[in-house]
């Protein structure tokens, strides 16, 4: 059995708060940042933390893989639903004249806007891939007015951290941060493949986040909320998704 | 007759050692949770259950999604899955990096892994491979060496298995794949990354139990002790 000097205690010692005081610095750093995910606490935290540290300081302005139209998937497949309901349907058949964006919070011009407003604003196609969580995947057209540019025209304040987006199915509801939202490939999309975009795809509206999993693009968008507080939302951890077991960033 | 020992797996093996079967166990069941929910495999960029798969798994899934002929979904366990996978996923790296960094300082590959230019002889590869299929139980001087086929199973294990495997792995990422898109072109697709990631999980859990099978061969808690305590039983 080997005895520990002194002098190798010692050295122990002062490694050890050395690493305590790095992380300790560490953590006041990524905070101040933006590095830590609102699903930081629990016993994954670390790795979240970890993830999204890592992806925002490597990846934070990069772009989505763009295909070639003969990539779009003849097939693309439509995830499950829940009912929409008779409500959804009434405005389906109204051929969602009145459905409403309504976008509040740290804005200096908060309103709504209907699908025909939106789509009279400019407008950004990519052709794009959906991963699932569960594995799957399919790439098509997406069409739709970039978030950036509507987050300008209602006066986003600078401060802003995050961007809250709320689903006709009001269980689904989402955020996303300013490194996303203002991102180029984020899209209010209301095309796929040339056309409207149909119900099952999220149809009339589906926030369209390219460099995350599939559930992060909600489908049946009623709303936005800027803020610069994503904790009071909610049970504070970012969205529904780490409230039903599932991570907050799903760029991976 | 008292019993001598000698020092025989310095700590940093022992540590990243121990860690490393953690994070691979944990790993390897989060994976196959994962598997669960769409047990379809395809190649190329993109797959779903309108696309003609690679493979199928014939299990039950936890998605009704995806028609596998069972009456009924297993429990979805994504949630946590996804997390502690991808947190185990941050232990294999940071301890795989400890574990090269330090191996690489202290020579440790050099001396305890790589053949030596006589072993890799035909007629010495051959005899071993026999002695193996035999299942000859090791003497006792093999407990301090390493034998030429171990050695090239564990170089191939640390340098190409799982180097492959966190490779695929990252490819699946829609983030990393946006910064590092090669990653996953060089794979010929996204599906292709998955698919050979779950290849490579059959191959390294070939690896985990051939390797369990032979430390039993060689003696059980002879060796395990060895790998906890860092001695073994004087030569």
């Amino acid at each position: 059995m080997s005895k520990l000097s002194r002098r190798q205690l010692i050295a122990a010692g002062a490694v050890t708060a050395a690493g305590a005081g790095g992380l300790a610095a560490a953590a006041k750093l990524a905070h101040r940042y933006g590095l830590v995910p609102p699903d930081s606490g629990g016993i994954y935290g670390p790795g979240e933390t970890l993830t999204y540290a890592a992806q925002r300081l490597l990846t934070r302005h990069s772009m989505a893989r763009e295909f070639s139209r003969s990539q779009i998937s003849a097939k693309p497949l439509q995830n499950e639903v829940a009912p929409l309901g008779d409500e959804f349907k009434r405005l389906q058949a109204a051929g969602f004249a009145d459905w409403q964006l309504k976008v509040d919070g740290l804005v200096a011009n908060p309103g709504s806007f209907s699908l025909a407003e939106l789509r009279s604003l400019p407008r950004r196609s990519h052709i794009t891939m959906i991963q699932c969580e569960e594995g799957w995947s399919y790439i098509a057209e997406w069409t739709g007015v970039p978030l950036s540019h509507v987050l300008t025209l209602v006066g986003a304040a600078p401060q802003a951290t995050h961007v809250v987006y709320r689903s006709f199915q009001t269980e689904w509801w989402e955020s996303i941060d300013m490194a996303d939202a203002l991102h180029p490939q984020t899209l209010l999309a209301h095309e796929m493949n040339g056309g409207q975009l149909p119900v099952g795809f999220g149809g009339p509206l589906r926030l369209r986040v390219t460099r995350q999993l599939g559930y992060k693009s909600v489908k049946y968008i009623t709303g936005l909320t800027v803020t610069d507080n994503i904790k009071q939302f909610g049970k504070g951890l970012g969205s529904a998704s780490p409230e039903a077991g599932y991570a907050w960033f799903a760029g991976i | 007759m008292a019993e001598t020992s000698q020092p025989r797996h310095s700590f940093f093996v022992r540590v990243t050692h121990w860690l490393t079967a953690l994070a691979f166990l944990a790993l390897l069941v989060t994976g196959l949770e994962i598997v669960v929910s769409h047990p379809r495999f395809y190649w190329g960029e993109v797959g779903n259950v309108n696309t003609r798969p690679v493979f199928k798994i014939p299990i039950p899934a936890s998605r009704s999604l995806v028609p596998t002929g069972y009456g009924y979904t297993l429990p979805d366990q994504n949630g946590w899955s996804r997390y502690l996978h991808f947190q185990s996923a941050w232990l294999l790296v940071l301890t795989g990096l400890l574990y090269l960094g330090v191996g690489l300082l202290r020579g440790h590959f050099r001396r305890e892994l790589l053949p030596t230019r006589s072993d890799l002889s035909a007629k010495r590869l051959a005899a071993s491979i026999v002695e193996h299929l035999r299942l000859k139980r090791p003497g006792a001087e093999e407990a301090w060496s390493y034998n030429v086929l171990q050695r090239l199973a564990y170089l191939l294990i640390i340098f190409v298995g799982f180097p492959l495997i966190i490779w695929t792995g990252l490819a699946m990422s829609p983030a990393f794949v946006s910064a590092f898109p090669a990653a996953v072109n060089v794979l010929g697709g996204q599906q292709s990354a998955r698919t050979l990631h779950f290849l490579l999980t059959g191959a390294l859990v070939l690896f985990l139990l051939v390797h369990v099978f032979m430390v039993i061969l060689a003696g059980f808690w002879g060796r395990v002790r060895a790998m906890i305590t860092g001695r073994a039983s004087a030569r």
